[in-house]
């Protein structure tokens, strides 16, 4: 009863990226997504009638240019309303930073701050070009290690010496340490440590002064070295990715069916053989992978009492506590933020003045509780694509941290209050802003998790530090995007290299399946 | 200056006041943190009790885990290399269980007390390895260590010490089998199992009515010859009859710490406890790979010449060094010098001739022999009365 050789269990982008590869190689896929649309976390949605955002992820920084020209997205589809956007680090003070890729540019900024910002950047984009390149291939084993893996390894080590010796000790200096002390280190003005501290713990658990926060940093410049001098905006939203990413994958064969759950996978004496969906259809398959986060892909849809002890274990001790929100506003007009230009208000707007503000804002969220003054990353897509709001009227999208999953007082009791707290908070940039509003969600973290069906809401299906990253991602005895259970790989973001609208995780995952000769 | 109960670092069990009275050699040790008899009057003598007339042991330190709740059968199915399903109520089964690389953590027992509702029995302490288990499933884990109080019955008159207490019909219970009685108000389970070898029972009662219970079941066995006895005399006993000791002849797979020490199933020679048919167990992936590439080691049960136990030994074919000894005793009933080892799986098929390299010391002298020792089926003692329902009556 086995009609596909490969079935994707999810329509992320990630699962529609692997499942082209798949279908590229001859292989006969079908993609099974719960929501009504394909590209999971790259979505879009009309929160209020007329008003659209991306619901999810709204910046572009990090897809693959490679995974673009292989699945042609652009001929699917994918267009930009905006690239190479500024990063604008608001000051209560009105004397804003604006970082534009290399250089950063400030009216508070001395001309030392400057120099040394062109140097750090030099320094963290020639060390995340080593990031990318690693990104790129199955990351190696911790034992048993292979040719190729081996190959991989010294390559990496290979690249770490080409740094030459002192970028070398600066790269395993850094690492491992938190962004707090390497901001302080290189710079005087608080609002360009906060702005760039901010990236550093982007959709991650952690507070400025946490350790691995530099790593998150680089992490996030690989979007550079991938080409994007800053964030692009997609047309039509999120969900424009996920629908050219879609066609893309029928267009080499794809089976994609929407609004189809999966309920389990189903196991054979250990064996993955397809999955039943929430409707009691079964379905048959030489291989399922799960574009699903580990943990769901293991607690429900695999079930803890069908895999052995130590997985459960292991799969349960993944970090992946979350402390993200969305903010979507419907704006009857532009707001104006003291200190910026209109065309200004295109661009990547952060609130996070100093990096004690983020930390104390993380402080709440380590107790249980929503930051009194969060810190948000704040798009106004609708400046750039005028589809997305009636005409004159605007949309505001922003990703608060922090907002923590596991909300002492529930979430049901503190959304209304927390949503006029956020307002409040843009108010102090922009005091106008009250009086634009015409309708608000909130999307908190348990939002999150039961519309993108993702543990918690992380953004990375888990968190992205040393200890979870390379061969320990997901976790240790299921690198390389195989799982103990046979016939079952994972896809998504969850694993190698990790999260964000990247697409390498489903790429390399189908590679690794194609290379061993899975489902052929 | 005299300690009080609570002065000591160590637990004490609920018969530790009879206990206590009954120890006149006041020997103890330690054992998974309570304090217990090491002997009481004499290692031979106590042996001899156990083997001609009636032993008893304190068993209470035993870690023990209650496990109820609608998926426990399920529960314990997936943790346990055995199919649990075979054990039905009021029976008791004999297991080991793995971690995922197939290695032995424990061997222990499984008592099937009610539907939905068993006690398992283990060696090392297991909390949290249960409880990661527990995952997944609709059970309740509980340990019960300290709220059950146990006592091991043991030999040919075990069965006449607890009739003449008042258990009557228990000669009726088969070998694994559980019953129930009555003992002042409380209830005491007895089940048929030992780790001697023979006709023997375990008995179970709430903390509070232990010592009556020791009471009782020493006057009662008075005529019977009924005997204390300490964990020498029951290492005598369990090398006697082949079982195997957790920590002595395995080491639990959590506790190595260096790599290829652990044992699976089969090199300890308990694979009739794998099920490979069940869907899902913990060490199964491993185990079956063990199948396809062969164990490292395989373990025999060897007879060796001579008198002097093979403590530690080296074991050769020949010139070849091909294994060591883990467990040794000069079995007085079988009169047989016993020894358990693991050996390279290559040699120690039935009948094999081996060499045991023995040392032992006579006043400061030390003599090494070389005894020819051989590979032999099964252990020495295995009297039939302790299969034979109803129990043989003294
Ligand atoms: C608030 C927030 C803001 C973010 N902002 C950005 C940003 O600006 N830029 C950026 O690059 N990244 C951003 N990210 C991260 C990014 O969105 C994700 O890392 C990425 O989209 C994950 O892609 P994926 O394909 O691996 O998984 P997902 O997009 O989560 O896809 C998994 C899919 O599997 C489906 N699924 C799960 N279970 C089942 C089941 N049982 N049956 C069928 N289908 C199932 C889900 O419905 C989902 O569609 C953000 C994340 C969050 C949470």
């Amino acid at each position: 009863m086995t009609n596909y050789d490969v079935l994707v269990v999810g329509g992320g982008h990630n699962g529609l990226i692997c499942a082209a590869y798949l279908a590229r190689a001859g292989r006969k896929v079908m993609v099974l997504e719960a929501n009504e649309q394909p590209g999971g976390a790259a979505a879009s949605r009309e929160f209020a009638s007329g008003y659209t955002v991306s619901s999810c992820a709204h910046w572009l920084t990090q897809l693959s240019p490679q995974i673009s020209k292989d699945l042609a997205l652009e001929r699917h589809g994918l267009q930009l309303a905006a690239r190479d956007l500024d990063s604008i680090g608001l000051a209560p003070n009105g004397q804003h930073v604006t970082v534009t890729g290399s250089a950063v540019e400030g009216a508070a900024l001395s001309e030392e701050d400057k120099l040394a910002y062109a140097e750090f950047h030099r320094k963290t984009i020639k060390f995340s070009r080593l990031l990318a390149r690693a990104f790129a291939e199955r990351p190696p084993k911790l034992v048993e290690s292979n040719l190729t893996d081996r190959i991989n390894l010294l390559k990496l080590g290979l690249g770490m010496k080409l740094l030459g010796k002192e970028d070398m000790s600066e790269l395993l200096r850094l690492a491992l340490i938190n962004m707090y002390d390497v901001m302080e280190e290189h710079f005087d003005n608080e609002t360009l440590k906060g702005l760039l501290s901010f990236d550093g713990v982007l959709g991650a658990h952690m507070g400025p002064r946490s350790p691995n926060t530099v790593f998150g940093y680089l992490y996030r410049r690989v979007g550079d070295v991938h080409g994007y001098n800053g964030p692009a905006v997609v047309k039509g939203g999120m969900g424009a990715l996920g629908s050219a990413m879609a066609d893309a994958a029928r267009a080499l064969g794809v089976e994609i069916r929407t609004a189809s759950k999966v309920e389990k996978i189903n196991l054979d004496q250990g064996r993955a053989t397809g999955v039943t969906l929430n409707g009691g259809e079964v379905i048959g398959a030489k291989l399922v992978v799960s574009n699903a986060d580990p943990v769901t892909t293991f607690e429900k849809l695999v079930g803890f009492r069908n895999v052995e002890t130590g997985l459960v274990r292991r799969v349960s001790q993944i970090r992946m506590r979350s402390g993200v929100a969305k903010l979507h506003l419907a704006l009857n007009g532009l707001p104006s933020f003291s200190g910026l230009t209109e065309t200004q208000l295109g661009q990547r707007l952060v609130i996070a003045p100093t990096m004690d503000y983020i930390e104390r804002a993380f402080n709440s969220s380590k107790y249980g509780e929503s930051s009194t003054s969060p810190a948000l990353d704040i798009s106004i897509p609708s400046v750039h694509d005028s589809s997305l709001a009636p005409a004159g009227k605007h949309v505001l999208s922003a990703i608060v941290q922090y907002a923590p999953y596991d909300l002492g007082q529930g979430w049901d009791n503190h959304k209304e209050a927390f949503t006029q707290q956020l307002i409040e908070t843009i108010g102090t940039y922009a005091p106008d802003i009250g009086e634009r509003v015409v309708a608000s969600e909130l999307l908190t973290p348990v939002d999150l998790e039961r519309e993108f069906h993702i543990k918690g809401g992380h953004w990375h299906h888990g968190e992205i530090s040393l200890d979870q990253v390379m061969m320990m991602r997901p976790f240790p005895g299921a690198t390389q995007y195989g799982t103990p259970v046979e016939g079952l790989y994972l896809c998504g973001a969850g694993t190698h290299p990790g999260g964000g609208v990247m697409g390498l995780a489903g790429r390399n995952a189908a590679r690794e399946i194609i290379k061993r000769g899975g489902a052929a | 200056m005299s300690r009080k109960q609570g002065d000591t670092m160590m637990l004490e069990t609920p018969f530790h006041s009879r206990v206590a009275l009954a120890n006149e050699l006041n020997l103890w040790e330690a054992w998974s943190g309570y304090t217990t008899p090491s002997a009481y009057f004499d290692v031979e003598l106590e042996y001899f009790a156990v083997r001609s007339a009636a032993g008893v042991f304190d068993l209470s330190p035993m870690n023990k885990y209650r496990i109820t709740g609608p998926d426990a059968g399920a529960f314990l199915n997936r943790l346990v290399t055995r199919d649990v399903g075979k054990i039905g109520v009021d029976r008791v089964g004999y297991t080991v269980w793995c971690d995922n690389a197939g290695q032995v953590m424990d061997d222990g027992t499984i008592f099937h007390l009610a539907e939905n509702d068993y006690r398992l029995c283990a060696y090392a302490r297991a909390m949290d390895w249960l409880s990661w288990s527990a995952l997944g499933f609709d059970v309740s884990v509980v340990d019960e260590s300290a709220e059950v109080a146990a006592l091991a019955v043991q030999g040919p008159t075990s069965c006449s010490c607890l009739q003449s207490m008042g258990l009557d019909g228990l000669e009726t219970l088969k070998p694994f089998g559980i019953a129930h009685f009555d003992f002042e108000g409380e209830d005491l389970m007895v089940s048929r199992t030992g780790f001697t070898g023979d006709l023997g029972y375990e008995v179970w009662i709430a903390p509070n009515k232990a010592e009556t219970l020791w009471d009782k079941l020493f006057e009662a066995g008075k005529p019977y010859m009924i005997k204390p006895f300490g964990s020498q005399a029951l290492e005598l006993t369990r090398i006697e009859t082949g079982f195997l000791q957790a920590g002595v002849d395995f080491v639990p797979a959590q506790e190595t710490i260096r790599p290829g020490r652990s044992r699976s199933p089969f090199e300890l020679g308990l694979g009739w406890l794998v099920d490979l048919n069940k869907p899902v167990f913990n060490g199964r992936q491993a185990l079956i790979r063990e199948q396809q590439i062969g164990s490292r080691y395989h373990f025999v049960i060897l007879d060796v010449d001579g008198n002097k136990p093979a403590h530690n030994s080296f074991l050769f074919k020949g010139q070849q060094q091909v294994g060591t000894v883990t467990s040794a005793a000069w079995c007085p009933t079988a009169k047989s010098n016993v020894a358990f080892a693991q050996i390279e799986t290559a040699c120690g098929d039935i009948g094999d001739q081996l060499v045991a390299e023995i040392y032992y010391e006579k006043e400061l002298h030390w003599t090494r022999v070389l005894a020819p020792c051989k590979v032999i089926d099964g252990a020495v003692f295995n009297p039939a009365r302790r299969r034979m329902t109803p129990a043989v009556a003294y």
